[in-house]
């Protein structure tokens, strides 16, 4: 075995935590199939082949492993959206991790790539699905490299391919590498893409591609994560798995953190229990804001979700409490934004990601996405009006109508409007790039007020006289 | 319109409950509607208007530009739904009423004009412009949008015909939906993306389809403009009636517009049997030759070499004293497919009081008339299920509509398309099987298909219909017909849908023009050629441009002792008459029009014939009158009238379709013909077979005289198969030299893989070298030498 110990491996911090799919970065060769097999490899694999494909999708329904990509949808229940008797079926690992914050899931194929490789063969067996497709982020250059390498040794070794452990079961993992769109991340739009069209989402109805997907057959769509959770889940059993977090959130979850803090990075943490003060101040967390600032506000769940303040800070990472409270855990993505924190640009730093992300099908997101990202840089150039203030929140009524989440602040007197919101558009592209200048103009309004100009209209009739 | 209203329902009227039937509420109003249908399309039925940009009833639904958003009540209370893709369910409560469906519509229709230019006032959409009509109906009134707009390039042209406006765009999808989903030529998409999404072509390759001009019908601003309309009119200003186009024998219908006496523009209406809305750009855009300066105005007689100008009278006394002295039987009459059912008819009057056997309303490039004595099919019928056997031109380049249909049958998979021709056509790669039989060979290769199990099985499975025409012109007719029998031999019960080109052929065959005693028209000229003939009447046919035997079509013309042309124009065959007869043309003559079904509707007058010219029937009337035969007739009422009484079939039904959109197909009786022996001699492994087939856009007299058509036809030249270009060994492009006993002549050569090999494909009637001096009628199928030099 070549490779050491990694002291800190480069944006993780693994903690005196149970891990269950962080547990070989430690490793500098984790990457290898070597050090993979060394390490408990491939050994899901092998029990969930011993036993027959239902029980397995049993172990899987049993765990409640939700996915990881953002909705939080069970796998298991996915699993059993197909239409029975439809052939081919295929499973699709959404890798296009394009969120603003997160780079989990790159961490997970950069590092571990035999076990998502392992999650995607037991998945396939589970849910009886005949071909899998690999669609990683066009940018991720390394994580290419080691997926596409540690399938090359998977294919040699016979994980992949035919009969695979001498078995009946039968996979072959199609590698595909997106050429970076932010909507690809959607995953009709995915599906799209790997068909080789434009990435643009697919109308809803049919909701879920579960019932028609790629190449119009029924298709699972699951992120990395979700996957990289089954080996160590039919190594150690359902009881295992939801012994670790809560009821409703069981199991682990890796959070990115980013921002102004000590020490950003991805901490693989315990679902549910644990809270976004733990995150942000706990020692074997991000120990603290930086430069021992105040915390002004902070995105819990990815550049897409509402903010929240420091009011927010003992909520629990738990979907059920952070939807009620205004905002989601979306992709599991932390922005921490200290004191020194200028609102209005950070605001407009993520709109202007989300309207040059939009892929141009749908007409509030194209024209009103746009709109807020132009109006909100006149603000903070300083070129703005009173009126621009409210047009952005008339803007965003055209792209969500209604209501839209916020968190509750105790000293603007605010109660919380809990998530979801509705929308006008096709997908959450447009939204999203709503998201930043909604939670920033209700929270921080001043700030924008402060950007302001008041100039005195010169009189004309003076001239001259 | 099917609104029902509970309340009202006559209980004895009552029909058998449909299983498919749901009744939904909109805005309090209970509608019926049927499973799987769209809630815009229920309310569209329902007078329940919701604003809409990208939906269109004829093509999928994306749900992209989001106007068309109401609010359907869910088990979370009313949820904010695009009516475009929703479905109706039963017991559904729809609302596009409410506040906040009016907030939505209002902010969509901002966004919409965000960055719109409003150049309104210099726009040709203007005044006809559904984002006009709808930011005034549905819009707030004011735009809060004071930053820059988008910017472009002013209209780049994105074809021959068709320019687009980036900056008037809003990105609905129509224009390229129609391409890809309708006509199949995929050839302008989005590019870019986000807020700088536009539509483009491809690099360098124009949106070169023959179905352009939907888009700009379509398009629900101006961003997509005809270059034969620009600037020519506001709506507003446009005065329409509703016709049926016969540029072809498809017969879509279409509104004629006009202003100041002066057509300007065609648009495709609706109808369910025939074209769904779409026209073809040749029908579309050559109501130009009607409008030409070069029509003609009165009548002329030649003298010497040059032609003069004479009254009306003086010219039918002229006719008139032609015909009677001629010698008995020696007046022939070719013509009458391209004007109305009335005119066919009135001229069949006088051949009949003349005593004319002599007559054929086709040029010796269709099928006998015969055709029409099988069991017919019609477009739905053929497009309903089942197998479709295509034994016909290239119907993409000729019947472009049918095209539209038999494509959309394929895609839907509703039909099977079965082709046998002698190259590929457009059809092709949409047919289940196509086989390129080399001409002569295609009754004998069709059997051969037949006789296949999976080809067997696939015609025991459904209806069969036979699409018949002739696609070949340097091989005989028979080989069509003897193909038909083939079919309806292995299959009595296959119907025929007969795909003759020429706008009123059937019409006309059906109303008196159809040849009698094999006096078709190859017989007339030959007759002509031999001295036979005293007086030739053309009506609006052009033998030296048509017939594919050119040798025989010259002789015919000149061995005619005198020739009487009744044209719009001097065409080559007019030139070469001793008087001419100026005739009214398309949009300047009410009427009724057979298309290929049997389906009589009604064309219009919309403008004041050009000059002095008249409706045929007027001319054939007076003539009549003139000869002292009392016709009786003086308005197209005393025509129809004498027509339904005349022709079995027409009974009462020509004054009915003056009214109604979709026609009346009635059925006359025909004899059959007896069965055809063909065969064709073996090609000499040296030579090339020829395959002479028409474009949709070539030297025909409307495409000629249309400047924006003018320049679309592709130009003599001959295509073979990549591997014969290397035999013969000439460049790509080169001139070669293609002979056969008969002549010899220089065109360019290309290679084509759609060609089989050892055949040649000429495109027929194209500006450049004539491929018809190597035709002669006389032989079964025709081969060449192509030389290299």
């Amino acid at each position: 075995m070549s490779g050491g110990t990694w002291k800190h491996a480069p944006g993780f911090y693994e903690g005196d935590r149970p891990r269950i799919v962080t547990s070989r970065f430690e490793y500098e060769d984790s990457f290898t199939l070597e050090r993979y097999l060394a390490t408990d490899g491939y050994k899901g694999l092998r029990t969930a082949l011993g036993r027959p494909a239902t029980d397995v999708h049993d172990e899987v329904k049993n765990a409640t492993v939700l996915g990881r990509g953002g909705a939080g949808f069970p796998a298991g229940n996915k699993w059993g959206l197909t239409p029975q008797g439809v052939w081919p079926r295929y499973l699709v690992v959404n890798g296009d991790e394009s969120e603003p914050g997160t780079y989990k899931d790159r961490l997970l194929m950069e590092r571990d790539p035999h076990q998502l490789i392992e999650g995607c063969l037991i998945a396939s067996y589970a849910a009886g699905l005949s071909q899998c497709f690999l669609y990683i982020r066009g940018e991720m250059a390394l994580a290419q490299e080691r997926v596409a390498a540690a399938l090359n040794e998977a294919y040699a070794a016979g994980y992949v391919g035919k009969n695979i452990l001498g078995s009946k079961f039968s996979l072959d993992i199609v590698l595909h590498w997106g050429a970076g769109a932010y909507v690809v991340g959607e995953e009709t739009a995915l599906i799209e893409s790997l068909e080789g069209n434009r990435g643009m989402p697919r109308l809803k109805p049919p909701y879920f591609p579960a019932a028609i997907g790629l190449y119009g057959q029924p298709t699972i769509v699951n992120n990395v994560e979700t996957l990289a959770n089954l080996p160590w889940l039919l190594q150690n059993g359902a009881p295992a798995y939801t012994a670790i977090g809560t009821a409703t959130s069981p199991g682990t979850r890796m959070v990115a953190v980013s921002g102004h803090v000590n020490r950003p990075g991805v901490f693989e943490i315990i679902n549910g229990t644990t809270t976004f003060r733990d995150l942000l101040y706990g020692d074997e967390f991000c120990q603290g804001i930086r430069n021992g600032n105040d915390l002004k506000a902070f995105v819990p769940g990815g550049g897409s979700a509402p903010w929240f303040t420091p009011d927010q800070l003992d909520l629990p990472f738990e979907a059920s409490q952070v939807g009620p409270a205004g905002s989601m855990l979306g992709s599991g993505a932390i922005m921490v934004m200290d004191s020194t924190t200028d609102i209005p640009r950070a605001a407009l730093t993520l709109t202007r990601f989300y309207a040059h992300e939009s892929c141009g099908k749908c007409t509030p997101c194209r024209e009103g996405g746009t709109w807020l990202e132009r109006i909100l840089s006149r603000v903070v150039d300083g070129k703005g009006t009173d009126a621009d203030l409210d047009q952005l929140f008339e803007v965003g009524e055209s792209i969500c109508p209604g209501a839209f989440p916020h968190a509750s602040n105790e000293k603007l007197g605010l109660a919380a409007v809990p998530f979801p919101y509705r929308m006008n558009t096709i997908c959450f592209v447009g939204p999203s790039a709503y998201a930043p200048v909604h939670s920033a103009l209700t929270l921080f309004r001043s700030e924008f007020e402060a950007r302001i100009t008041k100039r005195k209209l010169i009189s004309v009739t003076a001239v001259g006289q | 319109m099917t609104t029902i209203d509970t309340n009202t329902t006559d209980a004895e009227n009552t029909p058998p409950v449909d299983p498919n039937a749901v009744s939904i509420t909109i805005n309090g109003r209970t509608v019926a509607a049927r499973k799987g249908e769209l809630i815009i399309a229920a309310a569209d039925r329902a007078d329940e208007y919701i604003p809409r940009f990208c939906y269109h009833p004829r093509m999928s639904s994306v749900g992209m530009c989001r106007q068309c958003l109401v609010e359907v009540e869910g088990p979370r209370g009313p949820m904010m739904v695009v009516s475009c893709m929703t479905p109706v369910a039963d017991g559904q409560i729809v609302r596009t009423d409410t506040p906040q469906v009016k907030r939505a519509h209002e902010g969509m229709i901002e966004l919409l004009l965000a960055n719109h230019p409003l150049d309104c006032p210099v726009c040709d959409k203007g005044g006809e412009c559904p984002l006009q009509d709808q930011a005034f109906s549905h819009g707030a009134g004011e735009s809060r949008f004071v930053e820059e707009k988008r910017h472009y390039e002013k209209p780049i042209p994105i074809s021959d015909l068709v320019l687009l406006d980036r900056e008037r765009c809003i990105l609905c999808d129509r224009c390229t939906r129609f391409a890809d989903e309708v006509a199949g030529d995929p050839l302008i998409i989005f590019t870019q993306r986000g807020n700088n999404t536009q539509v483009m072509t491809f690099p360098d390759e124009p949106f070169a389809s023959y179905f352009s001009g939907n888009t700009v019908q379509i398009c629900p601003v101006g961003a997509l403009t005809a270059t034969p309309y620009r600037f020519k009119a506001r709506p507003w200003d446009l005065e329409q009636r509703e016709s049926t186009c016969t540029s072809c024998s498809v017969g879509c219908r279409t509104v004629v517009q006009s202003s100041r006496d002066e057509l300007l523009r065609f648009q495709g209406v609706d109808s369910d049997p025939v074209n769904w809305g779409w026209l073809c750009d040749r029908g579309r855009f050559n109501f130009q030759s009607t409008n030409s300066e070069d029509r003609l105005v009165t009548p002329q007689v030649k003298s010497g070499d040059s032609f003069t100008t004479v009254t009306w009278s003086e010219a039918l006394d002229t006719v008139a004293r032609t015909v009677r002295h001629a010698r008995p039987g020696s007046v022939a009459l070719i013509g009458g497919a391209r004007g109305t059912n009335e005119d066919a008819f009135m001229w069949a009057k006088v051949a009949d009081a003349l005593g004319v056997t002599m007559r054929d309303a086709q040029l010796d490039d269709g099928l006998p008339a015969s055709i029409y004595s099988y069991a017919q099919a019609t477009i739905d019928s053929t497009c309903a299920g089942g197998t479709v056997i295509v034994v016909a031109p290239d119907l993409k380049e000729e019947l472009p509509v049918l095209f539209l249909r038999l494509r959309d049958a394929a895609e839907k998979k509703r039909v099977r398309i079965i082709e046998v021709s002698s190259h590929q056509t457009g059809l092709t790669k949409y047919a289940w099987r196509s086989v390129q039989a080399e001409p002569g060979t295609s009754a004998a290769a069709l059997a051969a298909l037949l006789s296949e199990s999976a080809v067997a099985t696939q015609i025991q499975s459904g209806a069969v219909t036979i699409v018949a025409g002739r696609g070949n012109l340097a091989e005989s007719a028979n080989h069509v017909m003897a193909a038909v029998d083939a079919v309806i031999g292995a299959v009595p019960s296959a119907t025929v849908l007969p795909a003759l080109r020429r706008g009123n052929v059937r019409g006309a065959l059906s109303v008196g023009l159809a040849p009698s005693d094999g006096n078709d028209t190859a017989a007339i000229l030959e007759a002509a050629a031999n001295g036979k003939v005293d007086c030739l009447i053309l009506l609006g046919a052009d033998p030296l441009s048509d017939v594919a035997d050119a040798d025989l079509a010259r002789r015919g013309i000149a061995g005619a002792k005198f020739v009487v042309a009744v044209d719009t124009f001097l065409s080559p065959s007019a030139a070469h008459a001793d008087i001419v007869l100026p005739a009214a043309a398309y949009g300047e003559k009410d009427g009724t029009t057979m298309n290929l079904e049997g389906r009589v509707t009604n064309v219009v007058q919309k403008i004041t014939p050009r000059g002095t010219s008249r409706a045929d029937w007027m001319i054939a009337a007076e003539l009549l009158s003139v000869l002292g035969h009392d016709s009786s007739v003086s308005t197209l009422a005393d025509v129809q009238r004498d027509m339904a009484k005349a022709i079995p079939g027409f009974g009462a039904t020509t004054t009915a379709v003056a009214v109604k959109r979709d026609g009346v197909v009635v059925s006359v009786p025909v004899a059959a013909h007896s069965n055809v022996v063909t065969s064709a001699p073996p090609r000499n492994s040296y030579e090339f077979r020829l395959n002479v087939s028409r474009k949709l856009y070539d030297r025909a007299i409307s495409t000629l005289t249309s400047p924006a058509l003018e320049n679309l036809a592709p130009g003599a030249q001959v295509l073979v198969n990549p591997l014969d270009l290397d035999r013969v060994g000439a460049p790509e492009g080169g001139n070669v030299r293609v002979s056969n006993n008969n002549s010899s002549l220089v065109l360019p050569v290309h290679s084509s893989p759609s060609v089989p090999r050892g055949v040649a494909l000429v495109p027929f009637n194209q500006p450049g070298a004539d491929i018809r001096e190597l035709i002669r009628r006389s032989d079964s199928v025709v081969d060449v030498r192509i030389e290299s030099i």
